[in-house]
């Protein structure tokens, strides 16, 4: 075309970003290559084809990892360790901060590089996912300097075991890896089989920041690899990538004692209101379901609109999206690129090939012949109860339905099994602000979609996953707690013969939704003195009380919403009714465990509830420092509804203290009580039942727990599940909550010294931390 | 004007010439009070735009010969003289290099036009006479629009009757300010009125107008009341064209048409110029109204030294070398 063509049609041209420099950094490589471990690379082993998905052209050979190879990375990391840790804050944060630099020096290549693998558009490997790179690393540089002074009880885990995905390929190196060093653990890592060419890279430039040997390794390769390392000697995994495969490593990793963070799905809802600006909602959903094809975990693929405004934002919408466009990744005037992999491209296409719901509007514009592309794809006019309204397709494909009322866009909005990202566009800072808390995700972005900050935490909810990346709630999935754990007790149950210790007949019963209950199974346990006389029955909670107790507590959902000075109130009454019969209770536990020690425990839980009474209005949120003119709003929400396998020892303090920082953080709350000494727990029902406590707020059970920890586990509506219980439930315990993805809470056989509130380690387990973005200006 | 003598590209110039005029609507204030503008989303648009769209080589230089063709080329000083705007006026007819433009295979180009005050429109059209270049006159008490409005009104009819084919108002700031739309509406009307088959840009002086939403609100308003053109700024104010604002007035551009079928131009005044600004600005043009506006009689830039950057980023296309300003004909 000559420019007076041009000047008539005005047309773009092609604007090539030259792929000569990362393209000739590969063959300096050697075009084949082997894993980074401890500090070398080795030679190149069996080898898989890399591909460029744009064009389906050959870009290296990566080696498939082995055992030996995965056995060989741990050890490094293993013996580099202590050193790393011991090396202290100051010295890590030295080597993220030349990590840092050295990303800003290498950027294009990088950026380069991650397009050639990957396929997403030059733009945004080089505006986005590098810079966000660097952002991470520069950011836990400050932590690893902070660390000493600001977490003063924390210490690393160890050896991390981390798997990323193949969407954001460096950008997911640097959440794992950067606060995983700073905290002075040392990481095995291994990147997407379709994508391991940055992380490469990465190895190659830590040897110039100073990373000591072993402290980082990458082991290459696919799946199998990625089992491996979840069943290395290693003391944490860190998972970003689909729910099915976080399931399975959830299960996998269930009784092992390893710490578990899952990063993993959605299908995050955007929600117009109909007094936003539609114009720049419109361009919200570009950067939402169009960025990176759509192959975005937090990605705003429901789209909800308001129904007075739906026919013409709907309109204005096709409008931009035919102006969309797609081609080569290194068109630095493209807005989409390829689709990973064909093999992800036929699962896109057979998911909407299988839809015949709804109206399907297709960008027209034309795909390149050759490489993996899908067009961007609207379908509206469908309804919840279509497939590809419930289903991550993970690809440039928007689906819609309407709503009528807040009340409905909410509800609407929460109808999904995951539970990661929310868009919401209104000008009415009363509607936004309202509705962001009550959406069922861990970030929230008002007037705005996929803000990503190192400072602030990112992370789901439900089957979305668990842990957050960024921010300071990040690094509570690197560290654990300085103090040495003491060995669990066994506790067996007392035994005896004969009949009732007093004269009456007492019938202790469950308390389920605010009333007393008797078991569903009909039966029921002796519970005998120290001394061998027969103090009660407790009553055997089986499957179908359990069912009810959730029932109960998921009535009560209005215990959420209340203040903290409510919750805190009702607190302080329970320990004044307690108060009132200490000697009551203080008889009881001696009874059943004998001793002396009864009347220390109770005066133990009464100010134990002083103390969660005392939080329930003071376990602030954080307002994050993201580089936006807003905020970023941390804001700490209840689990929801939590089960507890109460421990075997204390049996009034070590229910209370599990209890009152649940319910002081708004949760709902089922007990399974002390196995071996219940009694105190259903007396301690009748306090419940004159201190105001709303039913379905607190439910008790009593039983063995073996009979229960798989039902709950397993249970679909328990968000979260706790034990304190035998250590041989671990297993139950984690291998169940795959279910539905629950958070769980095991002691890895470790005592919990009951006497000493640990609100540290209960509040934040009692809580979900929801980043709500709010950019703002006039 | 004598059709006769006209360039295909001045052709194009006049509104009239393609396109049916803005005939105006009754004030829907329905309409005008449900327009938002978030201002932190159409930042974050204006600012990602530029990385978006990469215009290189063969492309750049086209693009920028039609940024060359889309100015007003203006001089608005309290200095000016009648050779000092025939020194502009000889600009505007050759104003790029005739080496350049054979180099690049392009015949002559002019501006869209030149953009002076009352006393120098006659000057200007004596000077422009034959070029098919229309004369636009910046009018009613500009910049500040705050003489009395018989004298305003009375100002566009002389300008008029002097040979301005193009009248710049500016509206009053203080009916935006007040939230007084329909005295907004009223005097836009009135201004129409008096410009008769001279083609009306309605200055919204929007760094004046304390939010995008108001832009947006006055933007609507005075496409109603049958502005041919909305343009940013008088030049005067602390802040002028941006890209923020671009947007949000382009974007009503884009509804007013969508709703009434009435194309109405855009003009950015004051603050551009650099070549690179000039190609952004007309990719957000092609990318939120599309390529019909990328045309002089639809789009114009008021600028005066962005001409001298454009000519320097041509004749390094042509060259290979970078240019220097002194290479290149004052205005």
């Amino acid at each position: 075309m000559t420019v007076s063509d041009i000047f008539e049609t005005m047309d773009y041209g092609p604007a090539p970003e030259s792929a000569a420099e990362a393209l000739g950094w590969i063959v300096d490589q050697g075009s084949r290559f082997g894993h980074f471990i401890n500090g070398e690379m080795t030679p190149p082993g069996e080898v898989f084809e890399s591909r460029n998905p744009a064009n389906g052209e050959i870009l290296a050979h990566i080696t498939q990892g082995t055992q030996a190879d995965v056995d060989a990375a741990v050890r490094a990391a293993r013996s580099a360790q202590p050193k790393w840790e011991a090396a202290g804050g100051h010295a890590r944060a030295k080597v993220l901060y030349a990590l840092a630099r050295l990303l800003q020096k290498h950027s294009r290549l990088f950026a380069v590089l991650e397009t050639l693998d990957n396929g997403k558009p030059i733009r945004e490997a080089r505006d986005i996912d590098i810079p966000l790179a660097q952002r991470h690393f520069y950011y836990h540089a400050g932590m690893a300097q902070l660390m000493e002074s600001e977490l003063p009880d924390a210490a690393a885990l160890g050896v991390c075991g981390q798997v990323i995905p193949w969407n954001f390929p460096l950008l997911m190196l640097a959440w794992k890896v950067a606060p995983a060093l700073a905290m002075g653990n040392t990481v095995v890592l291994k990147p997407a089989e379709y994508t391991s060419l940055t992380a490469l890279l990465f190895a190659d430039i830590c040897g110039q920041a100073g990373v000591p040997k072993g402290v980082v390794n990458i082991v290459t390769g696919n799946g199998a690899v990625g089992e491996m390392i979840v069943s290395a000697e290693v003391d944490k995994v860190a998972f970003t990538g689909s729910t099915a495969v976080g399931r399975r490593i959830r299960e996998a990793t269930a009784g092992s004692g390893k710490a578990l963070s899952l990063e993993l799905g959605g299908k995050s809802p955007y929600i117009v209101f109909d007094d936003a600006d539609l114009d720049s909602a419109v361009e919200g959903l570009v950067d939402a379901i169009w960025f990176n094809q759509g192959q975005v975990c937090c990605a705003g693929s429901r789209l909800l609109v308001h129904e007075p405004v739906a026919d013409l934002f709907y309109a204005k919408l096709r409008a931009r999206m035919d102006k969309l466009r797609i081609g080569s990744p290194l068109d630095k005037s493209i807005d989409v690129g390829a689709i990973v992999d064909p093999k992800q491209l036929a699962s896109i296409t057979t998911l909407v090939a299988a839809n015949t719901a709804g109206t399907t509007h297709v960008a027209p514009c034309d795909l390149p012949v050759e490489g993996s592309f899908y067009p961007p794809t609207l379908i509206t006019g469908l309804h919840p109860a279509d497939t590809l309204m419930q289903e991550e397709i993970f690809g440039p494909v928007l689906v819609s339905t309407t709503f009528r009322t807040p009340e409905e866009a909410v509800s609407i909005a929460n109808n999904t099994r995951y539970g990661l990202a929310a868009s919401v566009w209104s000008e009415n800072v009363n509607l936004a602000l309202d509705i962001a808390p009550k959406l069922a995700a861990g970030i929230v972005w008002i007037n705005g979609t996929n803000m990503m900050d190192a400072a602030a935490g990112f992370g789901g909810i439900r089957e979305s996953g668990f842990g957050r990346e960024g921010g300071w709630e990040g690094l509570a999935a690197y560290t654990k707690s300085k103090a040495k754990p003491k060995a669990l007790r066994t506790i067996q149950p007392m035994t005896g013969s004969g009949g009732p210790a007093d004269g009456i007949d007492r019938t202790a019963k469950l308390y389920i939704g605010g009333k007393q209950a008797r078991p569903d199974s009909g039966y029921s346990t002796e519970i005998w003195a120290k001394n061998g006389a027969l103090l009660g029955h407790a009553p055997n909670a089986s499957r179908k009380d359990i069912r009810n107790a959730v029932e109960a507590a998921q009535a009560a959902k209005g215990w959420a919403r209340t203040t903290g000075h409510l919750r805190a109130q009702i607190l302080y009454f329970i320990a004044e009714n307690l108060a009132i019969r200490a000697d009551e209770f203080a008889l009881r536990l001696d009874a059943m465990q004998g001793g002396k020690s009864g009347a220390k425990e109770v005066e133990a839980a009464v100010q134990s509830l002083f103390t969660y009474a005392a939080w329930a209005d003071k376990y602030d949120g954080k307002i994050h420092g993201v580089p936006i003119r807003g905020v970023a709003l941390a804001m700490k929400e209840p689990v929801g509804v939590i089960a507890a396998l109460c421990p075997a020892t204390a049996p009034l303090l070590g229910m209370v203290a599990v209890m009152a920082p649940a319910i002081a953080m708004g949760n709902r709350i089922v007990l399974s009580a002390s196995q071996p000494f219940p009694l105190a727990a259903t007396d301690f029902a009748q306090i419940l039942e004159t201190s105001d406590v709303p039913a379905g707020v607190v439910n008790i059970l009593t039983g063995p727990h073996a009979d229960v920890a798989d039902t709950m586990a397993r249970h679909m509506d328990i968000d979260a599940l706790w034990s304190f219980s035998d250590p041989s439930l671990d297993t139950v315990v984690e291998h169940g909550s795959a279910s539905n993805l629950k958070r769980t809470w095991v002691q890895n056989g470790h005592a919990v010294d009951w006497m000493k509130p640990d609100a540290r380690s209960f509040l934040p387990q009692s809580t979900e931390v929801k980043n709500i973005w709010v950019p703002y200006g006039e | 004007m004598p059709v006769d003598t006209m360039t295909n590209t001045a052709l194009a110039q006049l509104p009239q010439v393609t396109e049916p005029r803005n005939a105006g609507m009754p004030l829907d204030l329905n309409w005008v009070l449900s327009a938002q503008a978030n201002t932190s989303a159409i930042e974050r648009r204006a600012a990602s735009l530029p990385a978006r769209r990469s215009v290189k080589k063969a492309h750049q230089a086209a693009w920028l010969l039609k940024a060359v063709t889309c100015i007003d080329l203006t001089t608005l000083s309290g200095d000016d003289t009648a050779r000092r705007v025939g020194r502009l006026c000889a600009k505007a007819r050759q104003p790029v290099a005739a080496s350049v433009l054979n180099a690049l295979g392009m015949p002559p180009i002019t501006t869209g036009a030149v953009c002076v005050y009352h006393e120098m429109i006659a000057p200007a059209v004596d000077a422009l006479r034959g070029s098919g270049i229309p004369v636009a006159a910046v009018s009613t008490g500009f910049p500040a629009g705050l003489s009395p409005l018989p004298l305003r009104i009375a100002e566009i009819e002389q300008s008029v009757a002097a040979g301005a084919a193009e009248i710049d108002i500016v509206i009053s700031r203080r009916h935006v300010l007040e939230g007084n739309w329909q005295a907004l509406y009223d005097e836009m009307r009135a201004f129409r009125a008096a410009c008769g088959d001279a083609h009306v840009k309605a200055i919204l002086a929007t760094g004046e107008l304390g939010s995008l939403r108001n832009v947006a609100r006055a933007s609507l308003v005075c496409m109603m009341a049958g502005a041919d053109f909305i343009k940013t700024s008088t030049g005067k104010e602390a802040v002028n064209a941006t890209l923020p604002v671009t947007l949000v007035m382009i974007r009503a551009i884009r509804d007013y048409y969508d709703r009434t079928g009435y194309r109405v131009g855009y003009k950015p005044a004051g603050g551009i110029s650099k070549a690179k600004d000039a190609i952004t600005y007309l990719a957000l043009i092609k990318e939120e109204l599309g390529d019909r506006w990328l045309q002089p009689d639809l789009f114009r830039f008021g600028a005066s030294s962005l001409l001298n950057d454009i000519e320097r980023q041509l004749e390094h296309h042509v060259t290979g070398n970078y240019s220097a300003s002194y290479r290149h004909p004052t205005s």
